[in-house]
């Protein structure tokens, strides 16, 4: 008796027609179904943030929501946040501020903070840190990341 | 931690959600809206709706709005509604104020505020709130709408006086005087953790003194309340130190804690007293 | 091999090691498939046909299982198999690495609980469907009856019974020199402590997976999802199920964190494969959350009653340690290394005349513990740095100056405690511990913090300073090899049997081979975690990779030189070996830029078979090198903070944090911060929030991220470097030591030393987490 739904997902600009059940999470849909792997479960209970990706343009905890839920929704996640062999600004801070160790959290950082960037770059650096705290690393110790962030946020005003 | 099996309903309009609700609700039925609460407690298997009725799609839900004397918040507003003071006014700033101690960023997005209500955690800063203003709640159902008194929508560890097949449809917060002063102090483990503790203040000064105080506290006992040995010893009196300290102290001995555990009640009396007192320190 | 330098002098710098890149903050080779989403961790290997594996455990602490009823499950569409303990009767109990001690294999881990449980989440049956979500479905529905038998859940009460003629103590560890009755006897002061640190764990980002493929045609099973120790894995795995070595391949990917809790061998891994071999399709297996918390190696819960006998100027004259190790369930894959590296660690950096330790090894019905970064020492900092605050307190002498009084000086290095420690003996390699102090106390500005601080005492805040000092141990050997290889188009391959967890391994080897060899690192691929293309690997642990691979290379680099150069010389340039030098790939003449010059890639072309072995050469431009060390490096260092406390919540927050850090020679600086950094924050979770708790029936309390709470950005402040290379290491011609664990092994006793400041009461802090209840608890008991 399965209940699966047929389901178009907008991710990244492509449409993904997919065939789910309901329970299946975004994070799930996205890995299996679509075939994205750089979304990373790391709690599936919506605490740890590593599966931040935008819906919307808004961050959202992919395995708090349900892929059903994503209908006619605009999905980006981080195999979308460069554009073409263009490396986002916070991509190349990333690099450079070595605000990476075994990655596994850096999807997830890296679209929050595009998401909250690409709203409004002008951002205070103590609203910054006050994203930062919504999702966890266990290897950098989180300065490099706040490091990142600001100088793409530097850059992005910027331009 | 996959959820175990539902099935999905998405209805449009409210009338359709409320239908569909009373159809399900006996078969252990649940109301989606955010999902930051119930979907972590399906992950882990705790909650097993059979059903879940996804509201986010009704659009009257989004209404946030001043109606007569009161805010009118609809089932689907976002916690993230809140980041900027709205609406103008005391009401506003307060819970622009509360809003950044709810979880995190991203959780505030999808999260509501009436969701929150629902859920019924002794740590909600919004259940704080709306105790301690003595919100209206508003519920619907096949059987028509009823409004539910703040006071009497709490009826226990995250239990609210909602009918399986009442969906709470809207909070309607009172809009507070121009020079009515708030205050909100929370403690937590860490940044965004549920409150160990958490205490709003609420007052006017005429003539000098204390008028309309609202103390509450949540975090403490099975659902936040007004503390009205609290208020009593605030109302008359000037808003100054010791005043602030008697009300704590008269919040700390009337809290019933929750865990009954003697060392770690005495340590929730002794935090309570302490977050009665910066709430009230902090109150502009 | 190598022969050992002399002892006790840097041995001289290589002088055909052109320092190109060895000692800069060269971004990662690691990084662009990780900032693009093109990391490839277990969850995202799949193959056709596969199975999902789902883990029905145990949900008592201590019992004996009466039944398992899988019918319902069985019946579920898409469930394909039930297996329990009866369906993999043949796979032995999961073995130790090599361990001294004696009498722990009773104690072994079966791969599925056999007619007892002994912790909640011990795997007791296994699911295989056709998706994860139906497995999961499927797990639920398998009913386990067990009769529950009352659990031990603390360690240092009276052992109870493992099983009928066994009991919970395995073994007690002991240790001793000098003459400590004598030494407490003529003792001007006794201080004496009772301390406890809370059970906690690495808890990495990405929970473990493996996925196991039996390829029928060639009789070859491949795991995904390894880490850590690939070789070794493989090798257990092999023998377990009565295979030869040469028949499995391990295979590492991209891995979310390891810190010592992720690659050593468990039952899941070893099932997964069984279960390829068996069902006939692929089998993926990945941990949730809430199973990692209660099955992936817990660690640090001891509890010391600890003495010091010290003379009248606060100097040590004795330490007596008795200590419970709360080992949980079953003795793991590291055996009693954890609790043997603290006891033989405890005297620290200091001179300790006479030492004794009586170590208990306790099996607790909990979740078995194995190593997590920094083993031992992170519990052996604490205790001896507690003490040294509790001599200074009694004695009326300052915190800082009772540590100098007691250091081993310089001169003494290279120095040898009469003590073995994880099965080497203890020998401090180099070391200027006073002049590193010194160091740090002028960058942190002690004596104007120290003034402010108490400045801003006067006027009621609880504000303090503290400082713990820490020796480490790294480069675990006892040997690594690696092979270089240029090829035709002068790319280079460095094939090591190494592991990554995201510490930036790939980087650092290569910027040791470029420099040796004499090319740009980002030419230099660095292969690890694949046991079908190195035939021996010692894996990643112990923050090793650095010492023991970084020496490896550089050998192999160099033998590659040497061959390029003779080649070059002799046959292509008509000069001499000592003429030639290689930059950026090319072979040129020292002081000529004019002259012909020979690209690698042209000497690789030359040494293809057909025309080396016409010329009586061994064919293709490669060589092995290797590195032996018996002894580990020992990078030492001083860590400082300045924290606030709330007296009204007993909430804490570290305002400053400095840790200084010798570090022999630095690689790669920036990626040294990084860890350091990371271990930082680690060591605050471990200081302050991080604790899986127990109830009085043993069940575990901390099984979801609302209630095992990890630091994020708001808690784990900006912290400061100061890296010292001051000491290079005399073991290895680099001077390398290993960078890994240095940032966590102090923070639990500079915390708590800083803590005791701001509230004034010295000593105060005995336990770790100090959650906010329990210091609001230690002010309301002072009052």
């Amino acid at each position: 008796m399965s209940d699966k739904q047929d389901l178009v997902l907008e991710v990244n600009g492509k449409n993904y027609a997919v065939r789910v059940e309901p329970r299946r999470t975004l994070v799930d849909a996205l890995n299996d179904e679509c075939g994205l792997t750089g979304t990373n479960a790391g709690c599936e209970h919506g605490v740890c943030g590593a599966c931040t990706v935008l819906v919307d343009g808004e961050p959202v905890r992919a395995c708090l929501m349900f892929a059903v839920q994503a209908r006619g929704r605009r999905i980006r996640t981080i195999e979308g946040l460069a554009r073409g062999d263009t490396l986002h600004p916070l991509q190349r801070a990333f690099m450079a501020h070595h605000a990476l160790q075994c990655g596994y959290c850096t999807p997830g950082f890296l679209m929050l903070a595009a998401g909250v960037l690409e709203r409004d770059p002008n951002v205070s650096d103590e609203e910054l840190l006050q994203v930062v705290s919504s999702n966890l690393c266990r290897c950098t110790g989180y300065g490099n990341i706040v490091a990142a962030i600001r100088a793409a946020a530097a850059e992005m005003r910027a331009k | 931690m996959k959820p175990a099996r539902f099935t999905y309903h998405a209805p449009v309009t409210e009338d359709d959600a409320v239908a569909v609700l009373s159809q399900v609700a006996a078969h252990d039925g649940r109301v989606l809206a955010g999902g930051q609460s119930l979907v972590p407690a399906m992950a882990l298997r705790v909650a097993l709706p059979a059903h879940l009725v996804d509201i986010n799609g009704v659009a009257d839900f989004g209404v946030l709005a001043v109606e007569g004397s009161e805010w009118a918040v609809g089932a689907c507003v976002r916690h993230a509604a809140f980041h900027r003071p709205v609406p103008d006014g005391p009401l506003g700033r307060l819970l622009s104020a509360v809003v950044r101690h709810i979880a995190s960023y991203p959780v505030r997005t999808r999260g509501t505020f009436c969701g929150s209500l629902a859920h019924a955690d002794p740590a909600s800063e919004w259940c704080l709130v709306a105790a301690t203003l003595d919100a209206t709640l508003i519920a619907n159902s096949v059987r028509g709408r009823r409004a539910i008194a703040a006071r009497d929508y709490f009826r226990g560890w995250m239990a609210t006086a909602l009918a399986p097949d009442e969906l709470l449809a809207q909070a309607r917060l009172p809009l507070l005087p121009a020079d009515t002063r708030c205050g909100f102090y929370e403690f937590s483990r860490r940044a965004g953790d549920f409150a160990l503790v958490m205490a709003l203040a609420v007052y006017r000064i005429v003539d000098g003194v204390i008028a309309d105080p609202r103390v509450g506290v949540g975090a403490v006992e099975d659902y936040p309340r007004r503390m009205r040995a609290a208020e009593a010893a605030l109302a008359g009196r000037a808003p100054a130190p010791d005043a602030f300290r008697a009300a704590a102290e008269a919040a700390a001995q009337a809290l019933d804690p929750a865990d009954t555990r003697p060392e770690t009640a005495a340590y929730k009396r002794d935090l309570a007293r302490t977050a009665v007192r910066r709430a009230l320190e902090a109150a502009r | 091999m190598n022969a050992e330098p002399p002892r006790g002098t840097n041995p001289p710098r290589d002088p055909t090691a052109d320092s190109r890149f060895i000692g800069r903050s060269v971004p990662r080779l690691e990084d662009l498939p990780l900032v693009t989403g093109r990391g490839r961790y277990a969850a995202g290997i799949s193959f056709p046909h596969q199975l999902h594996m789902r883990v029905v455990r145990s949900a008592h602490a201590h019992g004996t299982i009466v039944a398992i009823d899988a019918s319902t499950a069985l019946a579920l569409p898409g469930c394909v198999a039930v297996w329990t303990a009866a369906d993999v009767a043949a796979v032995p109990p999961i073995d130790f690495r090599a361990t001294r001690v004696k009498g722990l294999e009773p104690y072994r881990q079966p791969v599925l609980a056999r007619e007892r449980v002994r912790y909640v989440g011990e795997p007791v049956a296994l699911v295989f469907a056709e998706d994860a979500y139906l497995a999961e479905d499927a797990a639920d529905l398998v009913a386990v009856e067990v009769k529950a038998l009352p659990p031990v859940v603390a360690a240092d009460q009276e052992p109870g019974v493992f099983m009928p003629g066994q009991g919970t103590e395995p073994t007690v560890i002991r240790k001793n020199y000098g003459n400590v009755d004598a030494a407490f006897r003529a003792a001007h002061a006794v201080v004496e402590l009772d301390l406890a640190l809370g059970r906690h764990s690495g808890v990495p980002l990405e929970t473990r997976g493996a996925i196991a493929r039996h390829d029928a045609a060639r009789d070859v099973i491949e795991l995904y999802g390894a880490s850590k120790r690939p070789h070794q894995n493989r090798d257990l795995i092999a023998a377990m199920l009565g295979r030869s070595p040469a028949t499995v391949h391990l295979y590492e990917s991209h891995v979310g964190g390891g810190f010592g809790v992720r690659g050593e061998l468990y039952p899941e891994d070893v099932l997964v494969c069984l279960a390829a071999l068996r069902l006939g399709r692929p089998v993926k297996w990945i941990e949730d959350r809430r199973e990692h918390l209660m099955a992936c190696n817990h660690s640090r819960e001891q509890r010391h009653r600890v003495r010091a006998a010290v003379d009248a100027g606060g100097r040590i004259l004795a330490i007596d340690d008795r200590f419970f190790h709360d080992q949980g369930a079953y003795v793991r894959t590291t055996g009693a290394r954890v609790m043997d590296g603290t006891a033989g660690m405890i005297p620290g950096p200091y001179r300790v005349p006479a030492y004794r330790v009586a170590a208990h090894f306790r099996l607790t019905n909990k979740t078995p513990a194995g190593t997590y970064r920094a083993p031992g020492r992170f519990e052996s900092t604490f205790v001896c740095e507690r003490l040294l605050d509790a001599v200074a307190a009694r004695l009326g002498i300052d915190r800082v100056e009772v540590r100098k009084r007691n250091f081993i000086p310089r001169t003494d290095m290279p120095y040898e405690r009469p003590l073995e420690v994880m099965e080497t003996g203890l020998v401090l390699d180099s070391g200027d511990y006073a002049g590193l102090l010194e160091k740090a106390l002028a960058r942190f500005g002690w004596d104007a913090t120290r003034a402010d601080v108490e400045r801003r005492r006067a006027t009621g805040e609880a504000v303090g300073l503290g400082l713990a000092c820490f020796v480490e141990k790294s480069g675990q050997g006892p040997v690594d090899g690696v092979r270089v290889t240029v090829d035709g188009t002068g790319a280079v391959e460095v094939v090591t049997g190494v592991a990554s967890m995201g510490q930036g391994v790939e980087t650092v080897i290569a910027q040791i081979c470029a420099d040796a060899l004499g090319v740009d690192y980002r030419r230099v691929r660095v292969v690890h975690g694949r046991t079908d293309r190195i035939e021996y690997g010692f894996g990643a642990f112990g923050s090793r990779i650095t010492v023991m691979t970084g020496s490896a290379t550089h050998a192999a680099a160099l033998k590659v030189r040497a061959k390029a150069l003779e080649l070059a010389a002799a046959d292509m340039l008509e000069a001499t070996p000592e003429d030639l030098d290689i930059v950026d790939g090319r072979i040129v003449r020292r002081n000529r830029a004019d002259a012909p010059s020979v690209t690698l890639a042209q000497i690789a072309k030359a040494l293809t078979p057909g025309a080396a072995i016409a010329k009586g050469r061994e064919p293709g431009l490669t060589a092995e090198g290797w590195f032996e060390n018996d002894h580990m490096a020992c990078p030492y260092g001083v860590h400082m903070a300045v924290v606030k406390v709330d007296r009204e919540t007993g909430g804490v927050k570290i305002e400053r944090y400095l840790v200084a850090f010798d570090i022999g020679r630095a690689v790669n600086p920036m990626l040294v911060e990084g860890q350091i950094a990371g271990g930082m924050a680690q060591g605050l979770g471990g200081a302050l929030f991080e604790e899986f708790a127990y109830d009085e029936n043993g069940t575990p309390q901390s099984v979801t991220f609302a209630d095992y709470l990890m630091p994020g950005a708001l808690e784990v402040p900006a912290v400061e470097f100061l890296l010292s290379e001051d000491a290079p290491s005399p073991l290895n011609p680099l001077g390398l030591k290993g960078a890994g664990e240095s940032g966590i092994t102090a923070v639990g006793a500079a915390v708590a030393s800083a803590i005791d400041d701001a509230i004034g009461m010295p000593g105060a802090v005995t336990r770790l987490p100090v959650t906010p209840q329990r210091l609001k608890d230690i002010l309301n008991r002072a009052r």
